[in-house]
């Protein structure tokens, strides 16, 4: 019996703390690869099992920026958000490399308050309806935790989702990493990915090289075919992962890391992820 | 003597100034059509930058886009210098090219050694194809020829 209680608690424990596996967040641009300074580029977000369709949740613009080719904050115009799929447009009106994407942080966890179970952070599900009465032993933000709580098991989450699109000549300005959390640079120009070119991607933590990182590739069309056509890859010593593309195409990259060295007092541990699509040409 | 051989040498090399490349396009039976984007360009054969010889596009287009936005669906050239290319280009960028033989000068300053020239070409509504064949300077007789898009490139001294 206590068993069983234990168990479950793990495993509502194990849900709350990655509410990101439930379903694959992805935005998908129209092209990656633009010509002149009067392109646009229009965004797809959304959440779902199945790249690139959406067929679940749509995902909220309200976090998502640009970055023009000088690192300078762009606009998101003509946003929008249908039952399955939101959408954006920006205006490629300088040369170069764009980015655009979203930087989502939080806390997850649970606390002690006189030998009582609190929870702090999110939870899973819609949100509270207004008047709706507060969630019992339960706390949204990391400050509201009280000061004599003990048994802190707090998770500090941080995630990025990142797409990259260029008109006429590449640049890197948009690379520089902050060397904050999880963060990806380009080897290989993301304007210069071809099916029979290897290309290699730099996975940092805080600006060091990921060492032994997992990175997960899959490509779009899985109504196409049978298997999902995931493809593993490793980084080296140097943080480095190389991927040969099996075809060209869009295809999603996801790695997460997770270590004991939270960067928020009073947490205890965190959770960071990187996503990104890519757009890989035919020779 | 050694003023012969200079002027040998002179003689030998003049000739590649007048070779040129004549690029076909071929005239094709659809419901649609459109003059295809073109681009030639030669690349070292050991490695190196490549060097733009010709680029027919919309050059003409009216309006707020001067002709440039389609210009990425040349994508092998697009991505080995088309993009860098400040357009239009003196001499090497022209408008789209009528089903027939064109000509391309080989440049005269193109040094002596052995290359690849590419042809590539990109229809509104049709397909793409990229040629490639070894050119060597100074230029010696030499043809391939396309399936889809393009017809025969041949190279004349």
């Amino acid at each position: 019996m206590r068993i069983k209680s234990l168990l479950l608690a793990a495993v509502a424990l194990a849900t709350a703390a990655s509410p990101a596996m439930a379903h694959r967040q992805w935005l998908l641009p129209s092209a990656t690869i633009f010509s002149g300074t009067d392109a646009w580029v229009t965004v797809d977000g959304a959440a779902s099992n199945d790249l690139f369709f959406p067929d679940h949740q749509p995902m909220r613009l309200d976090g998502v920026k640009a970055w023009a080719p000088d690192g300078t904050e762009a606009k998101i115009e003509n946003g929008a958000t249908g039952r399955h799929r939101s959408m954006f447009d920006v205006k490629l009106d300088r040369p170069g490399t764009w980015k655009i994407g979203t930087a989502q942080n939080g806390v997850s966890g649970t606390f002690k308050v006189d030998g009582v179970e609190w929870r702090v952070g999110g939870r899973r599900g819609p949100p509270p309806q207004p008047g709706a009465p507060a969630q019992p032993n339960s706390v949204a933000t990391l400050a509201e935790v009280p000061a004599n709580a003990t048994d802190l098991n707090i998770t500090q989450s941080a995630s990025r989702n990142e797409i990259y699109v260029t008109t006429d000549a590449p640049t890197e300005t948009v690379f520089q990493p902050t060397n904050e959390g999880l963060e990806m640079v380009p080897l290989t120009h993301p304007s210069e990915l071809v099916a029979d070119e290897p290309a290699r991607f730099r996975f940092l933590v805080d600006g060091k090289p990921a060492a032994n990182l997992k990175v997960d590739v899959l490509p779009g069309g899985k109504r196409y075919r049978d298997d999902d056509g995931l493809i593993e890859v490793v980084t080296g010593a140097d943080g480095v992962a190389q991927i040969n593309w099996p075809q060209a195409g869009m295809f999603w990259l996801n790695t997460s890391y997770s270590d004991d060295k939270p960067t928020i007092a009073r947490a205890t541990a965190r959770r960071l992820s990187f996503t990104s699509t890519l757009e890989v040409m035919a020779p | 003597m050694k003023k012969t051989s200079l002027l040998i040498a002179g003689l030998a090399a003049a000739p590649a100034s007048a070779s040129t490349i004549s690029i076909t396009i071929p005239r094709l039976d659809v419901a649609e059509y459109h003059r295809p984007y073109v681009a030639a360009w030669v690349e070292p054969a050991a490695g190196g930058d490549a060097r733009t010889l010709a680029v027919w596009y919309d050059i003409k287009k009216g309006g707020a886009e001067p002709g440039t936005k389609w210009l990425h669906d040349l994508r092998s050239w697009w991505r080995k210098g088309g993009r860098s290319l400040k357009l239009p280009a003196d001499g090497v960028s022209g408008a789209t090219r009528a089903p027939g033989t064109h000509k391309v000068a080989v440049p005269s300053d193109l040094k002596p050694g052995q290359y690849t020239l590419y042809v590539e070409a990109a229809r509104e509504t049709g397909g793409r194809e990229i040629i490639s064949m070894p050119l060597t300077i100074p230029a010696k007789a030499a043809a391939a020829s396309g399936k889809t898009e393009l017809g025969a490139i041949t190279i004349t001294r």
